[in-house]
């Protein structure tokens, strides 16, 4: 079977129903050897590898999971399309697979084959991948790839993709089958009448999908006297199985009878939140204080008399390293959010939050996009492509930049950690600082759902289509899989600031510096400082705009950095880190943007430019408004126009300037 | 593509909790009919109604094996015949 010529790369597709493993097999065949979205998170579009066999690259491809080919939501379309119609593009050349590796969950054997007889009738090279058989053989059920074979007429090979077992051997199978090159038969049959139709049509070239189609749009009740005669063939393999399938569930079983209790869910369910949360907040703490001082040092040695100098101190390292000091919150947010998600508890939050969510025209399966914009909106917005009503779709991603994004995070963390005093309460359990942060994170959530019942009083009511969400029984993440993602995202986290947040903050600074100014004869380094800020090119468009913002307490450094950060939230941090370090002058700079900011003063009252009604307004600000190119053009592109995100745009930071102000004038009340 | 079931057998919703059923077919229209049978609702399947939500909806259904989360006026469209 094998020659000694190398073979040719081939393209291996990977599809199967949800939760069945398919991107962990993804990530056991490819390793890090794939094409990083900047954005991990649940399959909505296609990822693509290399898997390396006896030295030839083979390109594997990771599609979303789907429960059918007839799709029934966005992320569906894309894997039809790939398999049924080969690709998305028509103009292109033909963007099929060579061969598709069909990934089927042991434990769950009649819905996935229901799958695994669909992908046969697509005319392209199949091999399954008899997955999970870890957990089958545990629970006592006995798999058998060769009955799968036999039934399905095409090569099985179990693996169990967390350990890895099975892995090469699929490759193998899978190149050897794309090689091949044999369409599968067709195994399942319909009744006598059906089957003569589709006998009348079925011209040997064609692969049967399209014959199937056309009959499905001529015959009204053909689609379930198909889905009947697909699942009477699943049969065939399963076998009357139901009550072993059980025992796979009783750890599950054992668990949900709390986390899922009437009284004790919702309980644990506002628990465990809280304790991410905390974690967040708490925990990071002495990474984050140790970078700081790194990055200062860093910025003092290099600092010097010549340009590129203060560029390389005052501009680049200032303004990223401001942003790279919050990595570490940022790990601990996305090991938190992924733990949630990779052990299923996500999907009974969802199950528990379906009720309240529906009388704000939600779904459980909205709270999914909804819980991964807390991290970024971006893949929360990608994410709704798994929401197979469109009008449910459109609401859950134009609330999404609602959510607490981790880019709000450095913002918050910076102004509360200067400005609000570290009370504890309760023993020191509970600290101020750790409250006013889960306000403003409930003050974000409560945001969204104001926006939802309004939009929801506006539309008119129409048909609605199903929330069925599927439960998979809890899993245990392998720590490969963790350090996976967390390498992934610390990735991404530096890469963006690597890139967006460099720029803007060399941009910065060179707004900042330039046109250069001569000092006043006399002036101290801190008054030539304070001239040269004032007279450069953000220090005008900050005067510029400063009516706007008075009202609000902003003075026109705060507003240089507010209109920065409508590129990306945690660039106001950048920026105000390169306006303080060039306002201060380089000798009295102090490594901690903290101390400079508290000690700002207004030039004409000597008071405080952050006193706390500033501070809250300016938080605020941060808590509602729109500030983010990427989530504007990912809105964009998901909804098929500029006019959602520029309704957001209006909407969202309209609301913001108005709760600033309302946030301040009711402090100043209380005696701010 | 509509289907009319013309007995008297229970709906899923009318379930009681760990009750078991078979079901007879799938009522009413459109989308979610042929959704619910790709799901797994076709005529003969074993279903259980495992419990509510906490706060009454939805309902989590054991179909042939998996679990399924799925709304009450949904699964009001699934007609069954309860087991002894």
């Amino acid at each position: 079977m094998h020659t000694d010529a190398p073979a040719r790369p081939r393209r291996i597709a990977l599809v199967g129903n949800p939760n069945v493993g398919k991107t962990t097999l993804f990530n056991r065949l490819t390793g890090l050897r794939q094409k990083v979205g900047n954005f991990p998170g649940v399959t909505v579009e296609r990822k693509v590898g290399h898997a390396r066999l006896r030295g030839v690259d083979h390109e594997v491809i990771d599609l979303p999971g789907s429960y059918s080919l007839v799709a029934d939501a966005i992320d569906e379309e894309i894997v039809a399309k790939l398999l049924c119609e080969g690709g998305d593009d028509p103009a292109h050349r033909c963007d099929c697979p060579d061969v598709v590796v069909v990934v089927i969950d042991a434990g769950n054997l009649r819905r996935n084959l229901f799958f695994l007889s669909e992908v046969l009738d697509t005319g392209l090279p199949v091999v399954v991948a008899l997955n999970m058989v870890d957990e089958a053989q545990r629970a006592g059920i006995a798999i058998d790839a060769r009955a799968i074979e036999r039934v399905s007429g095409v090569p099985c090979v179990e693996t169990v993709a967390r350990r890895g077992e099975g892995i090469e051997r699929l490759l193998e199978r899978a190149v050897e089958a794309a090689e091949r090159g044999v369409a599968p038969s067709r195994r399942w049959r319909l009744p006598p009448e059906d089957e003569q139709r589709l006998g009348a049509r079925i011209d040997g070239a064609q692969p049967r999908w399209k014959e199937l189609q056309a009959l499905r749009a001529e015959q009204p009740d053909f689609r379930q006297r198909e889905i009947e005669a697909r699942y009477r063939w699943a049969a065939t393999a399963t076998g009357p199985d139901v009550q072993r399938a059980a025992a796979l569930r009783r750890r599950s079983d054992r668990i949900d009878r709390w986390l899922l209790h009437p009284v004790i869910g919702p309980l644990a369910f506002v628990l465990i939140m809280g304790l991410l949360f905390q974690a967040v907040f708490t925990w990071a703490v002495p990474a984050m204080d140790l970078l700081e001082q790194g990055i200062g040092q860093l910025a003092d040695a290099v600092r010097g008399p010549a340009l590129w100098q203060r560029l390389l101190a005052d501009g680049a390292i200032a303004g990223v390293g401001a942003v790279v000091v919050f990595l570490p919150q940022i790990l601990i947010l996305f090991l938190g959010l992924g733990l949630l998600e990779d052990t299923g508890y996500l999907t009974r939050a969802a199950f528990i939050v379906d009720r309240p969510l529906k009388a704000l025209g939600l779904s459980g399966r909205a709270f999914i996009p909804l819980m991964s914009s807390f991290a970024c909106a971006v893949p929360g917005v990608m994410a709704a492509r798994a929401i197979p009503d469109p009008r449910e779709r459109w609401l859950t991603i134009f609330i999404a930049p609602l959510m607490t994004c981790s880019a709000r995070l450095p913002v918050y963390a910076l102004l509360i950690a200067a400005f609000i005093p570290d009370h504890r309460y309760l023993g020191g359990l509970v600290g101020l600082q750790g409250l006013v942060l889960l306000a403003l994170y409930l003050a974000g959530m409560a945001a969204a759902a104001g926006f939802a019942l309004l939009v929801e009083r506006w539309r008119s009511p129409g048909p609605r289509l199903h929330g069925m969400l599927e439960l998979p029984p809890y899993r245990l993440p392998t720590a490969r899989t963790v350090a996976l993602r967390l390498k992934l995202r610390a990735g991404a986290f530096l890469t963006r600031a690597g890139k967006l947040i460099f720029l803007a903050s060399v941009l910065m600074w060179a707004l900042t510096t330039f046109p250069q100014t001569a000092p006043p004869p006399g002036a101290s380094a801190e008054e030539a400082a304070a001239v040269q800020l004032e007279a450069s090119f953000a220090g005008q468009l900050g005067r510029l705009v400063e009516p706007v913002f008075r009202p609000l307490g902003f003075d026109w450094k705060i507003d240089v950095g507010l209109i920065s950060s409508f590129a990306a939230r945690e660039v106001f941090v950048g920026t105000m880190g390169v306006v303080y370090s060039v306002g201060e002058g380089a000798d009295e700079h102090s490594s901690s943007l903290r101390a400079a900011m508290a000690a700002q003063r207004h030039p004409d009252t000597g008071a405080p430019v952050y006193d706390l009604p500033t501070v809250l307004a300016l938080l605020a600000f941060y808590v509602l408004a729109l500030q983010c190119v990427s989530t504007i053009a990912i809105v964009a592109r998901e909804t098929g126009s500029w006019r959602t995100p520029a309704l957001q745009f209006v909407a969202f930071t309209g609301a913001a300037w108005i709760a600033a102000w309302l946030t301040r004038q009711i402090a100043i009340a209380l005696g701010g | 593509m509509d289907g009319v079931i013309a007995d008297h057998s229970a709906t899923l919703d009318q379930l009681a909790t760990g009750e078991s059923a078979v079901v007879a077919g799938v009522n009413g229209a459109g989308l979610s009919r042929r959704r619910l049978l790709e799901m797994g609702f076709v005529q003969g399947t074993p279903v259980r109604l495992v419990r509510r939500a906490p706060l009454g909806d939805p309902l989590e259904l054991d179909v042939a094996g998996y679990r399924l989360s799925l709304r009450g006026e949904v699964a009001a469209h699934i007609h069954v015949r309860r087991r002894g």
